[in-house]
């Protein structure tokens, strides 16, 4: 945690993002006109969601190999950063459905699945605070956590992709490599997945080191009393 | 039947965005708020937020860093 120049670097992006993101030339495109700006305010939120989800399945099998609390508490706060940026990747994808599908919510083959795949991941957090044992709230967590990722991905990836779907790339919509492939929207579009992604990151960590400072202050008072 | 199948086979080809998108004038862009210079507004307001944000998560992480300082000494 001494480093802190890929701090400087999330603030960087997410200014580039920010401006660049707002002010570049963009396609214009009927029924989306500007709000094809989201793309890098949106879509980003999933993937970074996706990115941080990833790095919580490596720290759960990381605990259920070693048994040790640290690991645990790398697997929790990703995924809770994970969770937010999936509900606020929920509720800006019901805004700008609004005012492109025209509803908030259309019963979309990717919204369902998105919406199942967020309760999921609140399922994981009720679990684990039903148990009261640290350490079996760490493995059974882990080992959920590690399974809800298994079902997620098929979920907002897979079973879209098979039926009818607003989403772009889904049933018979063009692919999202349509706006991808432009080089224009590119430049803005992966800055701005890694930008997001560092941020729900160092969010991340900070609460890793709360949480790691709080189990060292109990174990402090527990010797304190013996 | 040779109709129809066209028709499917232009239903799944991606839609290709080249230069003419970006002058084509029939679809309306923010170009009113563009030429009087309102965007800039909008990147200002959208800045204040996210730097007020940034300042907020680097001075939580400054309050670990200390606690974490002060944990070790004692």
């Amino acid at each position: 945690m001494k480093s802190y120049w890929w701090k400087i670097l999330t603030v960087a992006l997410l200014a580039f993002t920010l401006t660049a993101g707002l002010l570049l030339d963009v396609p214009r495109l009927p029924i989306l006109n500007e709000t094809i700006r989201a793309l890098h305010f949106h879509v980003t939120m999933w993937f970074g969601m996706i990115l941080m989800l990833m790095v919580a399945v490596v720290y759960s099998v990381k605990f259920l190999r070693s048994n040790d609390l640290k690991h645990d508490d790398m697997a929790v706060e990703f995924t809770n950063a994970a969770i937010l940026f999936g509900v606020l990747g929920i509720v800006t994808g019901m805004l700008w459905a609004k005012f492109t599908w025209g509803d908030y919510w259309s019963g979309d083959p990717k919204q369902n699945a998105s919406a199942i795949g967020l309760l999921m991941y609140f399922a994981y957090l009720i679990l684990r605070n039903s148990l009261t044992d640290v350490h079996q709230r760490a493995r059974i967590g882990a080992v959920y956590n590690i399974f809800a990722f298994a079902a997620f991905i098929p979920l907002i990836f897979v079973l879209p992709r098979l039926t009818d779907s607003l989403h772009p790339g889904n049933g018979g919509n063009p692919g999202f490599n349509a706006y991808d492939l432009d080089s224009k929207l590119r430049m803005v579009f992966y800055p701005a997945i890694i930008a997001w992604t560092l941020l729900g990151t160092w969010i991340s960590t900070i609460r890793v080191r709360l949480r790691r400072i709080e189990r060292k202050f109990e174990d402090k008072l527990i010797n304190q009393v013996s | 039947m040779f109709m129809a199948f066209c028709l499917n086979a232009f239903g799944q080809e991606k839609i290709e965005i080249n230069e003419n998108d970006y002058q084509n004038s029939g679809v309306e862009m923010a170009d009113v708020m563009r030429s009087e210079g309102k965007i800039y507004v909008l990147v200002g307001i959208i800045g204040i937020v996210l730097s007020g944000i940034l300042v907020y998560v680097i001075s939580t992480d400054r309050k670990v860093a200390r606690l974490e300082k002060a944990m070790k000494e004692d």
